[in-house]
């Protein structure tokens, strides 16, 4: 499905108003945008966890506060660390827009969370397994584990629609709730989707975004079964690539309130960027099939574009196929007329999975809005030094496994902008 | 005739031209509409895993697909499958492996089972490797892909993709027990914008394992009553105790009216409204003002252009848990008024359980057909009625016949979420 404004003048203008971030860099844009423009130091650096989950190396959440957006302990205990950290940074992203506590625009904000869902129990499982495997074997016995061991407050932090309903719960939250699934593409389709029903005019105000908790043995191996992590010492997204890919699984949360430019003047907000545009596809990744979509998505997208620099914010996750042919693509927009100023971002992050895309444009807002491109992440030589501000960052997602996608950012006039 | 293409505000009319079902009555409309309106039920003792020292031993489990091995996201490929052809087939749109637009589908959570981490567990020989660290260790040593894309989240909905060449991303989405709905909503949503003018929406739901058994039980949301299965299920009555877990799914082939009449298909029934408020009050609990539901059934009246009196029969959520199905007369009630007191209300699940993720779209196609045979499924097991409800016609034990032109259903969900749709009948 693809739409963009060459194709629907008469939509309206979809604008970010409110950003929440929380990484293993820290909380909040200004945090993030100093870890990664070099502002911080001269150079920019990872935190990661190299020991607990080693051989995977895993960018390990900052300390957090939780109580300063979950102010009631009887919350914060219903939920596992993946809904903390997406029901908190939902208030930052809130709190930022200027919308936290006013409950009549809440009450009629619309959400879309793109989820997996939670942790398991690992002293359970390996007390289950160790009790019903091997010569000694009981099946039977896993019925009584499971009915004294199972907490009902673990199943409902498991349930993916259940970051949703904390996020209503905690920040009020009601015009609509909605979870998507599926990876990396729940995020690109949520996006895609807030950004359809606003330029309608079936929305005019949306909150949008995921969590991932990389700190879990359970969710290693939900990708290590495909042999998808990366498991040696850490390198950059792009270096990873070369030396037989892998992905490097970061703790993130990542909101963004999006909304209607009318609905923001009257309400007097001011936006970080405009989304201009956003398009997304399937293949079953024959090989150069991601590179194809990716090409012709842009192709459509970029019909308006200035040519000239483009601000790439690369989703990449560093697995080998996706993320080399995803490079192909950004090196090969030199022959549509754009230079390409790319950064992946999973360098320093990590990758969220549903949250990947949302911190995408996390950045890039903050980056069009300070009018400066972040600094190179890696030293792979595919990330060029930049000075002049950047006016259009397009994000990409490639998922590890399948979908395809490309969001378009704009800069504002500097009336409206942040 | 030209008006009636566009609905009351104006935006495409949506219809639906094709529908399959799965439950655990059997496979296709046919035959699931012979039972429900024979008052039959689907639930039974659960054969699929022991059931031994757990509370409840009862389910709608679907066993006659021969899922082997018995997995949840294999059983709902399976179901979503079988409802899915049998919806295309009917609306006989588009070309095998070509289905004109884009999939939303309804289906739950995905998560490693217990028979995939045994697997592994028993791969690793070094036992210096304890739990997790043994299961990734033989991840390690050996590649297990076909494993891995079964239990990612978008495995039911790229399987489905495949299959049936739906157009763009496939749309997996989890609003819990009201994802049918959901899914039908977001298609709905995406015709009216203009973005397709065709959609395929489905639910599917094959969960049934020990695990999420022993998870809802402890909840207390699970009926107790193991015998007989088939009484386990009193909806709106008195001593209704909880739900039963059940498997199904559901497909509705959606368009627009007026690419619909242009090729000539059959209209099978016209999807009015929809609407939806969340509640932030609890996470299994409903506020207990009933304001999230009073609005959801609310919205979707005024979104649908129609007032209480038009509506002929509510298709109920009707868990059997004393919370919901007070919950759901009591904002009936306080949306419809007194109208509410005569107007029919019934609950599939009586007969069929509780669908979970795919109950929404399920009770959309017994709902459109209830309108296309001018026969209302009745409640089945309503011995007592509840004497905090009042007046209530719950079309007991037995099915009746009665001209519906319009029905609201119902699906309400953990986590606050509530979606309600209005269904028509072909404007005249």
């Amino acid at each position: 499905m693809k739409r963009n404004d060459a194709m629907s003048k008469e939509n309206a203008d979809v604008w970010i108003t409110g950003i929440g971030l929380l990484s293993s860099l820290g909380e909040g844009t200004n945090t993030h945008w100093a870890a990664m423009s070099g502002t911080a130091g001269s150079t920019v650096t990872p935190v990661l966890d190299e020991e607990n989950y080693a051989p995977y190396p895993v960018h390990p959440l900052v300390e957090v506060d939780y109580a300063t957006q979950i102010q009631k302990r009887g919350d914060l205990r219903q939920m596992e660390p993946w809904q903390r950290i997406g029901t908190y940074t939902a208030g930052l992203a809130l709190a930022d827009a200027g919308l936290a506590g006013d409950f009549e625009a809440l009450d009629r904000m619309d959400m879309i969370v793109a989820a997996g869902s939670g942790e398991r129990d690992a002293a359970m499982d390996q007390k289950v397994l160790e009790s019903t495997s091997g010569e000694s074997a009981n099946k039977g016995h896993s019925n009584e584990i499971l009915k004294s061991e199972l907490r009902p407050t673990l199943f409902l932090a498991q349930l993916s629609n259940l970051l949703a309903g904390n996020i209503s719960i905690v920040h009020k939250v009601t015009g609509s709730s909605r979870t998507y699934m599926g990876e990396e593409l729940a995020g690109l389709a949520s996006i895609e989707n807030a950004y359809n029903r606003i330029s309608s005019g079936q929305s005019d105000l949306m909150l949008i975004g995921g969590a991932n908790n990389a700190e879990r043995k359970d969710s290693l191996l939900i990708f290590e079964m495909g042999q998808n992590l990366w498991g040696e010492e850490f390198k950059s997204i792009w270096e990873r690539a070369e030396a037989g890919g892998g992905l490097v699984q970061g703790s993130v949360g990542a909101f963004l309130v999006l909304e209607s430019a009318d609905y923001a003047r009257a309400r007097g907000a001011k936006a970080y960027a405009k989304l201009s545009g956003i398009s997304s596809d399937r293949c079953r990744r024959d090989d150069g099939q991601a590179k194809d979509s990716l090409d012709s998505q842009f192709d459509k997208l970029s019909a308006t574009m200035e040519k000239g620099d483009l601000g790439i914010l690369s989703g990449a996750s560093g697995t080998k196929q996706a993320t080399a042919e995803e490079l192909a693509f950004i090196q090969g927009l030199g022959n549509k007329g754009f230079t390409p100023i790319a950064r992946a971002y999973g360098s320093m992050m990590g990758h969220s999975f549903e949250a990947q895309m949302p911190v995408g444009l996390a950045l890039a807002a903050i980056s069009l809005s300070k009018g400066e491109y972040l600094e190179p992440l890696d030293g792979s030589g595919v990330e060029a030094s930049a000075d002049k501000a950047p006016e259009q960052i397009m994000v990409t997602s490639v998922g590890h496994w399948r979908g395809e996608g490309l969001a378009l950012l704009t800069s504002l006039d500097s009336k409206e902008a942040k | 005739m030209v008006n009636s293409l566009k609905d009351h505000l104006g935006r495409h009319v949506v219809v639906v031209t094709g529908m399959g079902v799965v439950t655990s009555l059997g496979q296709g409309q046919q035959d699931n509409w012979r039972d429900l309106t024979a008052a039959k039920s689907g639930i039974r003792h659960i054969s699929r895993f022991s059931t031994e020292g757990l509370r409840t031993t009862i389910a709608g489990c679907i066993d006659f697909l021969n899922v082997d091995p018995y997995s949840a996201p294999a059983l709902s490929i399976a179901m979503a499958e079988s409802a899915a052809s049998e919806a295309i087939e009917q609306a006989n749109i588009g070309s095998k492996g070509d289905f004109p637009g884009p999939l939303f589908l309804a289906t739950p959570p995905t998560e490693l089972e217990w028979p995939q981490r045994r697997e592994l567990y028993a791969e690793e020989s070094d036992t210096t490797f304890e739990g997790y660290d043994r299961l990734l260790s033989a991840c390690r040593a050996n590649k297990h892909e076909e494993m891995q894309r079964l239990f990612q989240f978008a495995s039911v909905g790229e399987h489905l993709a495949d299959k049936y060449g739906t157009k763009g991303l496939p749309i997996s989405l989890s609003t819990a027990c009201a994802s049918g709905g959901t899914a039908i909503q977001l298609g709905v949503e995406a015709i009216r914008r203009g973005d397709t003018d065709t959609a395929l929406c489905v639910g599917t739901d094959g969960t049934v394992n020990l695990e999420a058994l022993v998870r809802f039980s402890l909840l207390s949301a699970l009926s107790t009553r193991n015998n007989p299965p088939e009484a386990a299920m009193a909806s709106f009555s008195n001593d209704r105790d909880g739900f039963v877990m059940a498997e199904g799914a559901a497909c509705l082939v959606l368009e627009t009216y007026e690419k619909a009449k242009a090729r000539g298909a059959e209209i099978l029934g016209v999807l009015m409204g929809c609407g939806e408020h969340a509640d932030d009050f609890h996470r299994t609990r409903t506020s207990p003002d009933g304001m999230p539901m009073i609005k959801t059934i609310q919205k979707a009246l005024v979104d649908a252009g129609v007032e209480s009196s038009d509506i002929g029969y509510v298709n109920a959520h009707g868990t059997s848990t004393p919370e919901n199905d007070k919950m759901e007369y009591f904002s009936l009630k306080q949306a419809f008024g007194d109208v509410m007191e005569t107007t029919p209300i019934s609950s599939n699940k009586s007969m069929i359980g509780h669908t979970l993720s795919a109950a929404g779209a399920v009770e959309a196609v017994f709902s459109l057909m209830t309108m296309r045979n001018s026969m209302i499924p009745p409640t089945i097991n309503y011995n007592t009625p509840d004497p905090d409800m009042g007046k209530i016609d719950v079309v007991p034990n037995k099915a009746r016949e009665a001209d519906v032109s319009a029905v609201i259903s119902n699906s309400f969900g953990f986590g606050g979420q509530n979606v309600s749709v209005v269904y028509g009948r072909e404007p005249k």
